[in-house]
C-alpha cells in the first residue's frame, strides 16, 4: 500500500462519516477549515458547523457552552493555536470544568514544512498534557486517526487530538484495535523498547529493521495515548529489554519522552535516550529534509537505541 | 409589572445582599464591591426571569445564566440559596477547605452553577455555546450572562460581541455591570472601554441602557429583550459598587477585601439584617 494519507485528512473524513450517525457532534474551526479539513464535515452538515473566524478563544469557549448543553463539540485549528492562543480558556473552561470537548489541532510538529518556525507546534503535547481532566493522544496514521476520532467520542471529558498535514504511509490495517491509554505493542524485542507516536511510529518500526540488521532485536510500542499513559507496557517493557528510547515530533521537553521518564524514575528505573526536537524552533524547509535536519529519521532512532544498551547497568 | 412584585423583588435583593456581606464577613476574603453592585439584577434574573428547578438543576429546559465576572460568586451563591439549590446555611462555607461554595464559581461543585468562571473574558463565549446549543435544539430556553465593566477589556469578548450577533444569538441577554470600577482604579482611568453603549451597538447588538439598581427597569428591559429577534441584546446597567452598604459603595478598596466582624454588622445594620453574633 503505497498511498500516503495525512491525519487530518482521516479525521476530516471520519468526523463526515460520524456526524450522520450522531446528531450530537459539532464542529467549529477558526478559519482554517480546508486545511484542518473540518470542510469535509461542513460540506454534509452545514447546520452544525460554525466558522468562528480567526479567533481561537471565542472558539474554545462557545465549545465549552456547547458541551455544557449536551453538544459533543470537536474544535479545530493549527496546533499553535489551538493549544497556545487558547491554553487558558481550555485550561478554565473546558479542563477544569471536565467539558466534553473535542480539540482536534492539526499541523503539530515540524512536518508543517515550509511555512516555518511560527506554525510548527513543538509543545502542545506538554501543554496539554499537564492538564487535570484532559486525555492526549495522537494517531500514528490515517487508520489510526479514524478510530481515535470514534473512542474520542466515548471519552466523557476533554480530549486533545493531535493531528499533522504530512502525508504519512498507512501502517494499520481496518483490524485494527485501538483503545484510549493502551499502546499497542508493533514488534516484540529483547534488547531495547523503542516507544513513539505520531509519524515516529514508522520510523520506529524502520529502526527495529535497521537494528535487526546488527543483530539488535529492538521492542516496538506504539505510544499512540500520551495521557493516560500506559504504565503497565512501560514497566514491562523496561524490565524486559532495560533500556528505552521515546521518538516523537514535539521538543524532548514535556512530551511523550517526558511522560515515560516520569513513569521509569518513579517505577523502574532504566536508561532512556529521547529523540525528539532539543529545545529549539523549527524553520522552513521541505518536510523530509526538516526531519533529517532535526533528527527524527529511522536512523536517529537506531542510533539512540544502540547508545542507550551501552549505558545499560551489568 | 405591579408594585407588589417589584417589592418583593427588592425585599430578595436586599436578603441577599445580607447574605453577601454575612458570608464574605464569615470567609474573611473575597470580593463585596462587585457582588452588591450586581445583586439587583441577579435577583430579578432568579426571582422573576428565569425558569429554573432547584428540585432538577439539570432539567434540559432551564434557562442558564453564566457569572462571567466570576469574582462576584457570593452574589450567585445568594441567590441559589434563597432560590434553594442549597441551604443558606451552607453560604458559610464559602471558600473553606472542602466547600462546595468555591472563591470562584465552580459547575462541578456545585449543582445551579452553569458554568465554572473566575478567569475574566471568558464566559460571553460560553453562553453564545449555550445559545448556539438551544437553538440547534429547538428549545426555547433563554440564556443570561453578567459580564463586568473591567472585564469588558480582554479582547476575547469582543470576538465574542462579534459572534453572537453573527449567529443572531436573540435568546441571550448580557448585562454589563456597569459601575465604573475595577482593581486598580476607575475603568476609564486604567483602560477606558467607554462609550460602551456605542461600542456594543456597533457590533450589532440591540443595546438598553438602565439604572442596575431600578427594579422596574431592569424587569422593563427584560421584557423588552424577549421582542427583539435576530440579534442579542446588552443591557448597560449603571450600577454602583458595593451598592447598599455605605462605607463600601464606589469605593475602589472594597473590590476585593472582605468586611471585618465590626464592619460586618455594620453594614447588616444598614442592610436592615441582624449579625450572627
Ligand atoms: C483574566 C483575568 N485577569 C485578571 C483577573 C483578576 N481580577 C479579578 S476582578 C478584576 C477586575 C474586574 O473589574 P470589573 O470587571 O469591573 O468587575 P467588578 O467591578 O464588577 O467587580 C480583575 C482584574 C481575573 N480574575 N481574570
Ligand atoms: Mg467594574
Amino acid at each position: 500500500m503505497s498511498k500516503k494519507t495525512a491525519t487530518r485528512e482521516a479525521y476530516g473524513k471520519t468526523l463526515a462519516r460520524l456526524g450522520a450517525v450522531n446528531k450530537n457532534i459539532v464542529v467549529l474551526d477558526a478559519d482554517l477549515s480546508k486545511s484542518t479539513k473540518t470542510a469535509d464535515f461542513a460540506a454534509v452538515f452545514p447546520e452544525r458547523f460554525f466558522d468562528m473566524g480567526v479567533a481561537e478563544q471565542n472558539m474554545l469557549g462557545t465549545a465549552a457552552g456547547l458541551a455544557a448543553a449536551g453538544k459533543i463539540p470537536f474544535a479545530s485549528s493549527f496546533a499553535v493555536f489551538a493549544t497556545g492562543r487558547a491554553f487558558e480558556q481550555i485550561r478554565n473552561s473546558i479542563a477544569y470544568p471536565k467539558l466534553n470537548v473535542k480539540i482536534a489541532a492539526t499541523h503539530a510538529g515540524i512536518s508543517v514544512g515550509e511555512d516555518g518556525a511560527s506554525h510548527q507546534s513543538i509543545e502542545d503535547i506538554s501543554l496539554m498534557r499537564t492538564l487535570p481532566n484532559m486525555t492526549v493522544i495522537v494517531p500514528a496514521d490515517a487508520v489510526e486517526t479514524e478510530k481515535a476520532v470514534e473512542a474520542a467520542i466515548e471519552v466523557k471529558g476533554p480530549v486533545y487530538l493531535r493531528l499533522g498535514r504530512l502525508g504519512l504511509p498507512v501502517l494499520f490495517d481496518e483490524s485494527y484495535r485501538f483503545e484510549v491509554g493502551r499502546a499497542v505493542t508493533l514488534r516484540e524485542g529483547s534488547d531495547v523498547t523503542v516507544m513513539a507516536c505520531g509519524l515516529m511510529v514508522g520510523q520506529a518500526v524502520e529502526a527495529a529493521e535497521m537494528l535487526a540488521g546488527e543483530n539488535i532485536s529492538a521492542r516496538v510500542i506504539n505510544m499512540h495515548t500520551i495521557k493516560p499513559i500506559d504504565r503497565d507496557i512501560i514497566i514491562k517493557a523496561a524490565r524486559e529489554t532495560g533500556a528505552v528510547v521515546t521518538a516523537e515530533e514535539h521538543s524532548i521537553i514535556g512530551g511523550l519522552g517526558s511522560a515515560v521518564a516520569e513513569v521509569l524514575v518513579q517505577s523502574e528505573p532504566v536508561p532512556q535516550e529521547m529523540v525528539g526536537v532539543r529545545d529549539t524552533f523549527g524553520e522552513s524547509g521541505p518536510p523530509s529534509e526538516l526531519l533529517q535536519k532535526y533528527g527524527l529519521m529511522a536512523g536517529d532512532i537506531a542510533a539512540a537505541a544502540k547508545k542507550v544498551m551501552g549505558r545499560k547497568k551489568g | 409589572m405591579d408594585s407588589s412584585v417589584l417589592q418583593d423583588l427588592e425585599a430578595k435583593a436586599c436578603k441577599m445582599r445580607q447574605d453577601i456581606v454575612r458570608m464574605l464577613g464569615e470567609a474573611g476574603s473575597g470580593h463585596p464591591g462587585g457582588s452588591l453592585s450586581a445583586a439587583d439584577i441577579v435577583a430579578v434574573l432568579f426571582f422573576n426571569e428565569m425558569k429554573t428547578d432547584p428540585q432538577k438543576p439539570d432539567w434540559p429546559e432551564r434557562d442558564r445564566f453564566v457569572l462571567s465576572k466570576g469574582h462576584a460568586a457570593p452574589v450567585l451563591y445568594a441567590a441559589l440559596a434563597e432560590k434553594g439549590f442549597f441551604t443558606v446555611d451552607e453560604l458559610m462555607t464559602l471558600r473553606k477547605t472542602g466547600s462546595r461554595l468555591q472563591g470562584h464559581p465552580s459547575m462541578k461543585h456545585l449543582p445551579g452553577v452553569e458554568m465554572s468562571t473566575g478567569s475574566l473574558g471568558q464566559g460571553l463565549s460560553v453562553a453564545n455555546g449555550m445559545a448556539i446549543a438551544g437553538k440547534l435544539d429547538k428549545r426555547d430556553y433563554r440564556v443570561y450572562v453578567v459580564l463586568g465593566d473591567g472585564e469588558i477589556q480582554e479582547g476575547q469578548i469582543w470576538e465574542a460581541a462579534m459572534a453572537a450577533v453573527h449567529y443572531k444569538l436573540d435568546n441571550l441577554v448580557a448585562f454589563l455591570d456597569h459601575n465604573g470600577l475595577q482593581i486598580d482604579g476607575p475603568v476609564s482611568e486604567v483602560m477606558s472601554p467607554e462609550p460602551v453603549a456605542d461600542k456594543w451597538r456597533a457590533f450589532g447588538w440591540h443595546v438598553e441602557e438602565i439604572d442596575g439598581h431600578n427594579m422596574k427597569e431592569i424587569t422593563d428591559a427584560l421584557a423588552l429583550a424577549r421582542t427583539i429577534k435576530g440579534k442579542p441584546v446588552m443591557v448597560v446597567a449603571n450600577t454602583v459598587k458595593g451598592k447598599g452598604v455605605s462605607f463600601m459603595e464606589n469605593q475602589v478598596g472594597w473590590h476585593g477585601s472582605a468586611p471585618n466582624a465590626e464592619q460586618t454588622g455594620q453594614a447588616l445594620a444598614e442592610l436592615g439584617g441582624e449579625a450572627d453574633e
